[in-house]
């Protein structure tokens, strides 16, 4: 794109100083030394004068560097002329230079310490309202499932049912093969440690405490979480973008009935569901080694496994599986209302949608190691 | 003028979603510095049209010559250089959420150019001042804007490239009669100081009559007719004699009637 000719031409004529451009002053034709235009220094005396009339084409561009050094030369107080430019180029620079930015005054520098201790306070003040309007959420869901509940009929099941299916049998295959896989590591790993104390007879109860009591119902809460809580944020704050969710409001729809209650209900049915598959596939998969790695022939296998003592385990790991549903399900919608305007702001609630859910299940799981151990179980 | 090449030439175009066809050999010449406007009823394939020549969409059958060139045959080079030479306004404006006004409509030049970043700012604060828009809006995120003024920083991000061939999309839908008035001046105001061939899809019949150099008319799968608005007028098409007889048709002429002759 280099021209052969330079763009322009400095020369004194009768004492008047006279800038002659020639070639295309258009966007995708600025060389540098077109550029450079712009910097020109005001000539020291007399008048001035940009001629034009070997310019081969001219836009908006090309208008702003040739308006914006007539600006800086008459602002040094040069007279500057433009001359021998066509009605049509004439008209563009007169636009152009109606459009001409003020200089805008620059924005006060700040102390850096100030900026910081602002941002701090902002997350901490913002963190504090989120969580309350987190709590208000999930005070808003309870109160109108009790309506429901009340009147059933309101129960969008159509809709409750197609949820089921997204939630809880499309996501089988996963939750089978990661609980398979869990389950024969778990045996791996306990056979060679108890091994060292010569209790490799009680790898099986470390299976079934691992697989039922931890496992399962945490690896399918956090594939749920991953798989599911995230997709209901995205659709939620794609409808809220969409103002689908303001339409519904003023046609006298609650979005958290149409919304809210069926994906609910849909991870409060399939979480226990998914939570039980992944026990039989993980003690399928940790059977599966206890025969190659110890020899344990499957009969052998159920006959011990039946013998196990304790019936908690098992019980525990399913009674936590509706509360890990309940967080996904709140989070994640939550997370699709705070949505607001742009769909930057859908990616960035569906990332904290993920991220808080798996956090408070997390948590949620501490808690429960206390209280069931506290309880004794 | 009137002899020129045309800017676009459509030829044959067919398009087809399925069995449904929207496009049965349609033929379409835009001629350089004009203002074209394309209207037809809802669902007669506007904006498919619209998608075809700038590319989003490729035809079933026909050509699109941009510039004399195929617009679809194109090597990826010589697209790039065209899509250079135009801007296009989306009918819900279609700004980056994620970045301010300003540095939507520097997005094209920093893709497309080198320029430093001091013009950069001084062309956009240029383009915000040509749309109608004050001078803070450039440092505004597009969800912080209304309606109307989303789609002037459309329009001035459709402007950054000084581009030959402007398309809008509906630029009226959606604003109130005042603005859509404004915003009819705007385009004819731009049109006179950087002199675009603007390709204009619209509904609106105070825009035909406002700013349009001609008019084409899509109907069942064709254009159907195309000239200036009183040779449309003069033609005889059941659907033209509704469009342009309906209440608001008559409305709009006579007051744009009644203009001309003041």
């Amino acid at each position: 794109m280099q021209q052969p000719v330079p763009p322009y031409s400095l020369s004194a004529e009768d004492g008047r100083t006279v800038v002659r451009l020639r070639g295309d002053w258009t966007i995708d034709r600025l060389t540098p030394g077109a550029l450079a235009l712009g910097d020109l220094p005001p000539p020291a005396q007399g008048v001035a004068a940009i001629h034009l009339g070997e310019v081969a084409a001219l836009d908006a561009a090309g208008a702003w560097l040739v308006v914006r050094l007539a600006l800086s030369w008459r602002a040094a107080g040069r007279a500057t002329d433009l001359a021998d430019a066509t009605p049509e180029q004439l008209l563009l620079l007169e636009r152009v230079a109606a459009a001409a930015p003020e200089s805008l005054p620059a924005p006060r520098p700040r102390l850096y310490i100030l900026d910081m201790l602002e941002r701090m306070g902002e997350t901490v003040v913002e963190g504090a309202r989120h969580t309350l309007r987190q709590i208000g959420f999930f005070g808003l869901v309870l109160a109108c499932a009790a309506r429901t509940a009340r009147s059933p009929r309101r129960l969008r099941l159509t809709s409750a049912v197609h949820h089921m299916e997204a939630v809880g049998i499309n996501a089988v295959p996963i939750v089978g093969l990661l609980s398979f896989l869990i389950g024969m590591v778990m045996v791996f790993v306990s056979v060679q440690q108890l091994a060292r104390f010569g209790a490799q007879i009680y790898t099986i109860n470390m299976l079934e405490i691992a697989v039922y009591r931890e496992m399962a119902p945490l690896l399918t809460a956090i594939i749920v979480a991953g798989r599911s809580g995230s997709a209901f944020t995205a659709q939620i704050g794609a409808m809220v973008v969409n103002e689908e969710v303001d339409a519904m409001r003023s046609m006298g729809l609650d979005p958290l009935e149409m919304l809210v209650l069926p994906r609910l209900l849909a991870l409060l049915t399939m979480v226990p569901l998914l939570t039980f598959l992944a026990d039989i596939v993980g003690i399928v998969g940790g059977g599966l080694m206890c025969w190659t790695f110890m020899d344990i022939a499957p009969a052998e296998f159920l006959e011990r496994f039946r013998s196990l003592p304790w019936p908690w385990h098992f019980r525990v790991g399913l009674i936590k599986a509706p509360f890990y549903a309940l967080v996904i399900g709140v989070i994640g919608c939550f997370e699709g209302f705070e949505v607001t305007g742009s769909s930057a702001s859908v990616g960035e609630r569906t990332t904290r949608s993920v991220v808080e859910a798996i956090f408070w299940i997390i948590v949620l799981n501490a808690f429960f190691a206390a209280f069931f151990s506290t309880l004794g179980y | 003028m009137q002899d020129a090449q045309p800017v676009i030439e459509v030829r044959g175009v067919t398009n087809a979603f399925g069995r449904q066809v929207v496009h049965q050999g349609l033929d379409l010449a835009v001629r350089p510095g004009e203002i074209l406007g394309v209207i037809g009823g809802s669902g007669s394939g506007k904006s498919v049209l619209l998608h075809t020549i700038i590319g989003l969409r490729r035809p079933q059958a026909g050509t699109v010559r941009v510039f004399g060139q195929d617009a679809h045959a194109a090597s990826e080079e010589d697209r790039r250089a065209i899509e250079r030479r135009w801007g296009v306004l989306f009918q819900s404006g279609a700004l980056f959420s994620s970045l301010t006004v300003a540095q939507n409509i520097q997005a094209p030049m920093r893709e497309h150019l080198r320029l430093p970043q001091r013009l950069m700012d001084e062309l956009a604060a240029i383009k915000i001042r040509m749309v109608g828009l004050p001078p803070e809006a450039g440092a505004k995120y597009p969800s912080e804007l209304s309606g109307g003024m989303r789609k002037r920083a459309g329009l001035a991000r459709a402007l950054a490239m000084d581009p030959d061939i402007l398309f809008l999309d509906e630029p009226t839908s959606g604003l109130d009669p005042i603005g859509a008035a404004a915003f009819d001046d705007l385009i004819k105001d731009l049109h006179e100081a950087l002199r675009p061939t603007v390709f204009m899809v619209t509904h609106d019949l105070d825009s035909l009559h406002a700013i349009c150099d001609r008019v084409a008319v899509l109907a069942g799968g064709r254009i159907c007719a195309i000239g200036t608005l009183e040779e449309i007028l003069a033609v005889n098409e059941p659907w033209i004699a509704d469009y342009f007889a309906g209440p608001r048709g008559r409305a709009a002429s006579a007051c744009h009637g009644a203009g001309r002759r003041a």
